[in-house]
């Protein structure tokens, strides 16, 4: 059996996470990045296309292989797990696709679909199994005779339905959701982004959410951390990123968005480099609009801005502190806790 | 902004109704919209998947579906549409309507180059030569903001980036300085950062040419900047017309209403988004009164009749009982 | 662009190879002695034995593999067994025959299948498309013995309009050269001709749905440069799959319809060759089909690489 974990550790951990693919040249998806998730918390990764946030994802489920740093959960290395481990800890964290479609087998009934990760986990007898899987297919709001048929019976927001309660079957602590609403229209996003949230206060889940689109993560998430070319730019409590935003990149991705935005930083010019020429010195240097000669020289460390929101800019020393000291500065107006 | 309804519209759709064939049936898509835009006017064409907006498009430029029957009057800049010949009716995409599409990855030729592509659209409308087509293009891609524009032209669609292509998509539309941009979401498969500077490039367009656009989306608030009336259709209908900026704080529309609180609010302690209840009826099942009142919250005998679209404060509504500025409650629909 | 050739040339080497190696072993451990194929029932055990060192046949097979494959590096294939003349004297007037009658039938393939296939996609859903698929689904149902055997009832022997079998060389008259060569060829063209239609009407109906063509039409371009320019330049991308598919076929249908219509081409060569023991021969016309179909395979990606310039720009 592998340890539980305690109270005061974080449900998830993140540790120097780093991932490259390819050979020539080499594709830097994600580099260095550490963050932690507390039980029951959201936690946001948000980023354009490209940024890494779905490699992120993919790490932390170790559908894919770290090529440097670890993933602890529930205290556990899950780098360090054996095949037979690993497989019993991935009853405890599931997934959730932006396709509903490519990710429901569409030769196997609603049943067999919900039914099938409490096989493959051995849990429960046919009758508890039955039970579990009404119980979950009334919680995501489909009605009982849906059981019976196939995927491509129902709409895109039921089959996403669907697939949030195939991750719940197996009860599951940590939920990471990739872009999940993304291919929804609005009226059934919002149907499905109100579920999550019952879903998650009902059964107490942690989720990992992962998306593009800033308006879903500031509704969805308690911690969001802003992610550029593989790298975390920005991390902090929402209202801090929303309100009193440091990072030039996070400010300008606030200001992007239509009709809104305090649009005081001009527009970034210029498109997202290529992960395999990622430039010396801040990423984000080719298109941030306050860079200056240090920012071409010299990556900035990450900067304690107040408790729990850190910036990697070099316009942030001033403000801030380098992480891991003791916080005793004044906080820039307005700096919600 | 008081000129601009003073002026004949650019584009004039009365009554327009689309009719599929799906298995023989004939299934209507689009019913009874009417609207107008014009020159140097945005109008947002809002709604959800299904509801008829891109067919609406569709038909206005002449390119329905397959077997599909257009009925009412379609004028742009004061000429009849429906009762030209097919050939005339070619020709005005292209020189007097431009059209950008949501996708440029696919909706740009993968095996032509970017300049081959503009040169045919140039040639087919004015009257160029090889070589000063070509420079016309490289010109038109310089405008858009492509750098080393002259070189671009013999890329491929496939060697640009997402951003880049849109660029090119908007260089093709505007191209022969139509009259009517028919942009179909021209930013939804892009990046945030990008789709700002593909608007920002899409607003200059508009006051350079004076350009009439009618703008199709299924997200009323990123055209809100930007649009100056929206025109919300849900089942076929046109449910709500209006100033985006009343529509957007004040939708009169249970429909809009729901679509508009559907939308994560920013900076608000979390509570749950307001939701329409049920789903969009199928093509072919609509109800037979209004087609919102099976999931409308304020529904009751009257609305088994179907309302017209009437004048209601600044804007018109298709509904019995329109939610009232004056009597406005703060607290959401249930 | 060459470094796109020569990766082709290099993947070509082992099409060539192997089937020779193939052939090798499979010849020398089929039945059947070259030297009695040659000295006749009557000749004595000595008169065998002495043929058999002369050809080599009497060296283990690890040295004869050894010693065939210098040849084949130096282009020494030996002479005939049977006609006593170098195998690369022997074969140009046979594989000629071949050609002729492989590139007749892929004319007549491509001219009917591609404008049916055109036409019914341009079409869709009327009558003419229906047709076509209906012609289309029989034609390639047809076996092409059989429909030889069809053709040559109905054209030569009761119609009369070409002759029942032989060849005339081109020297002898185009047209009469050209009137042996209409039947094998129909009867071989007629199967690859439906396979093409079925290629060429589902590629276009694809494309025609592609998003780019609704552009082209929406920015006003005139229909036929939405077809011909827009349309056909992808469409014609797995259609020339196929149409490299078909020569290989042709070609192996032609080594069987030129017995039926006693034509003297490789098919023919290589039969005789065979029962003939005639290893020589039979490696040599072996070698010509897998250069050829090389050389086809190769024209083939090259015609891609144009069509498509993400193929010819990776």
């Amino acid at each position: 059996m592998v340890k539980q974990t305690t109270a005061s550790s974080p449900l998830l951990q993140v540790e120097d996470l780093g991932k490259t693919f390819g050979q020539k040249p080499p594709v830097q998806a994600v580099r260095g990045v550490n963050f932690s998730i507390a039980q029951g918390q959201t936690f946001g990764l948000v980023g354009e296309s490209g940024s890494g946030k779905s490699t992120t994802g993919r790490l932390v489920l170790r559908l894919l292989e770290p090529s440097a740093g670890r993933v602890l959960f529930r205290g556990n290395d899950l780098g360090k797990l054996g095949k037979k481990e690993l497989r019993q800890e991935r009853r405890h964290m599931q997934m959730i696709f932006q396709d509903p479609y490519g990710s429901l087998n569409r030769w196997m009934s609603i049943r067999e679909t919900l039914e099938e990760p409490l096989l493959v986990h051995g849990l429960l007898d046919p009758a508890g199994r039955k039970q579990r899987v009404e119980t979950l297919l009334n919680e995501v709001g489909l009605p009982k005779a849906a059981l019976d048929k196939y995927p491509h019976e129902f709409s895109g927001g039921q089959r996403q339905r669907i697939a949030i309660a195939r991750a719940l079957v197996t009860e599951p602590e940590l939920i990471v959701a990739d872009e999940p609403v993304s291919a929804l229209d609005v009226s059934v996003q919002a149907q499905v982004l109100n579920l999550l949230l019952n879903l998650q206060e009902s059964h107490k889940m942690t989720l990992l959410f992962i998306s593009h689109d800033l308006r879903v993560v500031e509704f969805m998430c308690d911690q969001i951390a802003v992610m550029y070319l593989g790298q975390i730019m920005e991390l902090g409590p929402r209202k801090a990123i929303y309100r009193t935003p440091q990072h030039p990149y996070t400010r300008a991705l606030l200001d992007s968005i239509p009709g809104r935005g305090k649009k005081e930083l001009p527009r970034l010019k210029g498109e997202i480099p290529s992960p395999s020429a990622i430039p010396p010195g801040c990423p984000f240097n080719t298109r941030c609009p306050l860079a200056f000669d240090r920012c071409f020289r010299e990556q900035p460390a990450l900067y304690e801005l107040s408790p729990g929101h850190v910036s990697a800019c070099h316009l942030a020393e001033a403000e801030g502190q380098p992480q891991g000291r003791p916080n005793n500065i004044a906080m820039s107006p307005g700096t919600g806790a | 902004m008081t000129n601009i309804s003073q002026t004949n519209p650019v584009l004039d759709v009365k009554n327009l109704a689309v009719t599929l064939t799906i298995y023989g049936r004939p299934v209507p898509v689009v019913t009874n919209v009417s609207f107008q835009v014009r020159a140097g006017e945005a109008v947002a064409l809002v709604g959800e998947s299904g509801c008829g907006k891109t067919m609406t498009a569709r038909a206005i430029i002449g390119l329905p579906p397959d077997g599909a029957r257009v009925g009412g009057s379609i004028q742009l800049e004061g000429r009849e549409l429906t009762t030209l010949s097919k050939k005339d009716r070619r020709k005005l995409g292209g020189s007097r309507i431009g059209f950008i599409f949501q996708e440029p990855m696919t909706s740009l030729h993968p095996t032509l180059t970017v300049g081959a592509q503009l040169c045919d659209t140039l040639r087919t409308h004015l009257d160029l030569g090889r070589k000063e087509a070509r420079d016309r293009a490289a010109q038109l891609l310089d405008r858009v903001g492509i750098p080393r524009a002259t070189a671009m032209l013999d890329s491929y669609i496939h060697q640009l980036s997402g951003g880049m292509r849109q660029r090119v998509m908007i260089a093709l539309a505007v191209s022969c300085k139509p009259a009517l941009i028919i942009a179909d979401e021209p930013t939804t498969a892009l990046d945030v950062t990008i789709q700002a500077q593909v608007l920002d490039l899409l607003k200059e367009m508009r006051s350079e040419l004076g350009l009439a656009m009618l703008y199709i989306t299924h997200d009323l608030e990123v055209v809100s900047d930007f649009c100056d009336r929206a025109v919300v259709m849900y089942a076929g209908d046109i449910v709500e017309e209006g100033p985006v900026a009343s529509i957007l704080t004040a939708p009169h529309h249970h429909y809009t209403r729901g679509l508009i609180g559907a939308i994560p609010a920013h900076d608000e302690d979390r509570k749950r988004l307001t939701l329409i209840k049920g789903q969009v009826p199928p093509l072919g099942a609509w109800p037979a009164g209004c087609r919102f009142a099976p999931r409308c919250p304020r529904a009751d005998e009257v609305c088994l009749k179907h309302p017209a679209l009437e004048p209601f404060e600044e804007s018109a509504v298709r509904c019995w009982h329109p939610v009232e500025l004056k009597k406005k409650e703060t607290s959401t629909l249930g | 662009m060459g470094k796109y050739i020569r990766r082709r040339l290099l993947h070509a080497l082992p099409t060539i190879f192997i089937p020779l190696v193939l052939v090798f072993f499979l010849l020398r451990l089929a039945p059947g002695d070259p030297a009695v194929q040659i000295l006749g029932d009557n000749a004595t055990p000595e008169q065998i034995a002495a043929l058999r060192t002369q050809l080599g046949l009497d060296q283990p097979l690890p040295i004869q593999f050894l010693l065939w494959l210098k040849g084949l590096f130096t282009l020494q294939l030996g002479d005939s067994l049977f006609f006593h003349k170098p195998v690369l004297e022997l074969i140009p007037a046979y594989a000629a025959v071949t050609l002729q009658l492989t590139f007749f039938a892929l004319v007549i393939a491509m001219v009917i299948g591609l404008s049916a296939g055109i036409a019914a996609s341009l079409l869709r859903g009327k009558i003419l498309d229906r047709g076509i698929i209906g012609v289309m689904v029989f034609s390639i149902s047809l076996p092409e013995f059989w429909l030889a055997l069809v053709l040559i009832f109905v054209f030569a022997v009761t119609l009369r309009w070409f002759p029942v079998a032989g060849y005339v060389s081109f020297d002898e008259g185009v047209w009469a050269s050209l009137a042996t060569l209409v039947l094998p060829a129909l009867a071989i063209g007629v199967r690859q001709a439906a396979l093409l239609t079925r290629m060429t009407r589902s590629a276009m109906l694809d494309v025609l749905d592609e998003p780019y063509v609704t552009t082209a039409r929406a920015q006003g371009l005139p229909e036929a440069t939405v077809i011909g320019r827009y349309t056909l330049r992808t469409a014609a991308v797995p259609v020339v799959t196929v149409i490299g598919l078909s020569v290989s076929y042709l070609l192996s249908g032609a080594v069987a319809i030129e017995l039926i219509f006693s034509l003297p081409g490789m098919g023919k060569l290589l039969v005789d060759a065979v029962s003939r023991r005639d290893y020589p021969v039979v490696e040599g016309s072996v070698l010509t089909i897998a250069v050829t179909l090389v050389v086809v395979n190769l024209i083939v990606d090259l015609v891609y690489a144009w069509l498509d310039p993400r193929i010819r720009l990776k």
